[in-house]
């Protein structure tokens, strides 16, 4: 198989900006969505992800001027998530110029979401964003910004969300998000093994080493933020460690 | 600004292909007719989702003899991921739905133990005849594939639970399973080798 490992970086966008917080709160400016996705493009970036952060807490819907802008600069794929209720609501996003659509709580509300996406657009364009917290015995499904505890447990939902069309997931360790602590590996290990679709490992990452633990831990694509915004390390250098360790990257 | 028009099959991934055009120079139109789609220099046939409603979508548009015609006579042509499979006579995914039936293959899921759908990059390996196509790494997003290069084609393979087929091409068709408008630099540059192609027939 010579499917590549992505390294993905994520913009969390507030108000048409870069924002990015410690476990979704707490958030700061971190430059324009446009210029910041060119960046990373440029530095090797396998596809970008956008999330609008504000966008269910505060009930609309999404900045489409921003995905607009950054489609039209963009030439790898581009994810969006944040207050997708609808499939109407999916269909406006791809039309504006998102590849894939992510949902995260109106599909826990509301699991048929899912299907509704999947059967008018197709797998390969709906994402299962799920945000995990550890509850000691294994993980549960937060929603609303990490603001409500559901009580579902993330890997039946995973299984669930799968068998009706999401074709990947996008996995958040709220407990990691922002920390710079690594991914929640045995996270990692058990939603890749019980799911036959891609899975996108997301939350905590500090080092190149960080991701390649999540990648062998079963993950296919590692989701990196606060390092590539804050500075600290560039796609590139990831990806250059990422080959080092013996991970198949795109060069 | 040179002008190609673009086949209807659904939403997806229009706007990645229309942005990716609009950086090559060239302006992405919708098909209004038969006649739109035999006369233009240059035809897209996008095609995301699935294989039956895709060419539902073309036979309710009453465009697929003018499809079927413009690729028999190796016009300039581009038919992307599902797209490229509606070349085939039919598919797994959508029993009973005829494709254009240019090449006599039935399209088929990925076996074995890879995630499927296989979503992300994988190294493109052109075979003998290529003319557009060169190795590189692109972009994918599918649960199906055609499994072996028809005769009369030249054709890539890429491996994933085996080799499949990649890209094909023949005159200035050129079908891709990956999808050149998100696969970077090295799509951009395969975008516009085929967008010549249009320039010259026009």
């Amino acid at each position: 198989m010579s499917l590549a490992a992505r390294v993905v970086p994520c913009l969390d966008i507030k108000d048409g900006r870069v924002v990015k917080g410690v476990r979704f709160q707490g958030l700061r400016d971190a430059g324009d969505p446009v210029e910041c996705a060119a960046l990373y493009e440029a530095q090797g970036a396998d596809e970008i992800v956008l999330l609008d952060v504000s966008a269910t807490p505060e009930g609309r819907g999404h900045g489409l001027g921003t995905v607009r802008r950054v489609r039209s600069v963009l030439s790898i794929p581009l994810t969006v998530g944040g207050g997708v209720r609808g499939a109407d609501d999916a269909g406006t996003l791809l039309e504006a110029g998102a590849d894939k659509v992510g949902v995260n709580t109106a599909a826990v509300t509301r699991p048929a979401l899912v299907a509704e996406i999947a059967d008018r657009y197709g797998a390969q364009c709906t994402v299962l964003a799920v945000d995990a917290a550890a509850t000691g015995q294994g993980w549960e499904v937060v929603v609303e910004s990490g603001r409500r505890r559901t009580g579902i447990d993330v890997i039946e939902w995973c299984e669930k969300a799968t068998a009706i069309g999401a074709g990947e997931i996008l996995l958040t360790s709220w407990d990691r998000d922002g920390t710079g602590d690594g991914y929640d590996l045995a996270l990692v290990e058990a939603v890749s093994s019980a799911v036959s679709v891609p899975v996108i490992a997301s939350g905590g990452a500090n080092t190149a080493d960080h991701l390649a633990q999540a990648l062998k831990s079963g993950a296919s694509a590692a989701l990196v933020a606060s390092i590539l915004h804050d500075g600290h390390t560039t796609v590139a250098d990831l990806k250059h460690e990422l080959a080092s360790a013996g991970i198949l990257v795109r060069p | 600004m040179s002008q190609v028009v673009m086949v209807p099959t659904g939403t997806a991934n229009v706007a990645s292909v229309s942005a990716a055009f609009r950086r090559l120079g060239a302006e992405l139109i919708t098909a209004t007719g038969p006649g739109h789609v035999s006369d233009a220099a240059g035809v897209v046939l996008p095609g995301v989702g699935a294989f039956g409603a895709a060419m539902a979508r073309v036979d309710a548009l009453g465009l697929r003899p003018a499809l079927r015609n413009r690729i028999e006579q190796g016009r300039p042509t581009l038919v992307v991921c599902v797209g490229m499979q509606l070349l085939c006579r039919d598919s797994e995914e959508s029993p009973g739905a005829d494709g254009l039936g240019t090449i006599d293959l039935t399209v088929t899921r990925f076996q074995g133990s890879v995630r499927v759908p296989q979503l992300g990059w994988n190294r493109v390996e052109p075979g003998p005849g290529s003319r557009l196509l060169q190795g590189g790494w692109a972009y994918f997003a599918n649960s199906y594939r055609m499994s072996r290069v028809p005769e009369g084609w030249a054709g890539a393979t890429t491996e994933y639970g085996g080799k499949f087929v990649s890209a094909l091409e023949r005159g200035d068709i050129l079908a891709c399973q990956f999808h050149p408008e998100l696969s970077g630099a090295w799509g951009a540059s395969l975008l516009g080798r085929w967008l010549d192609t249009t320039r010259e027939a026009a």
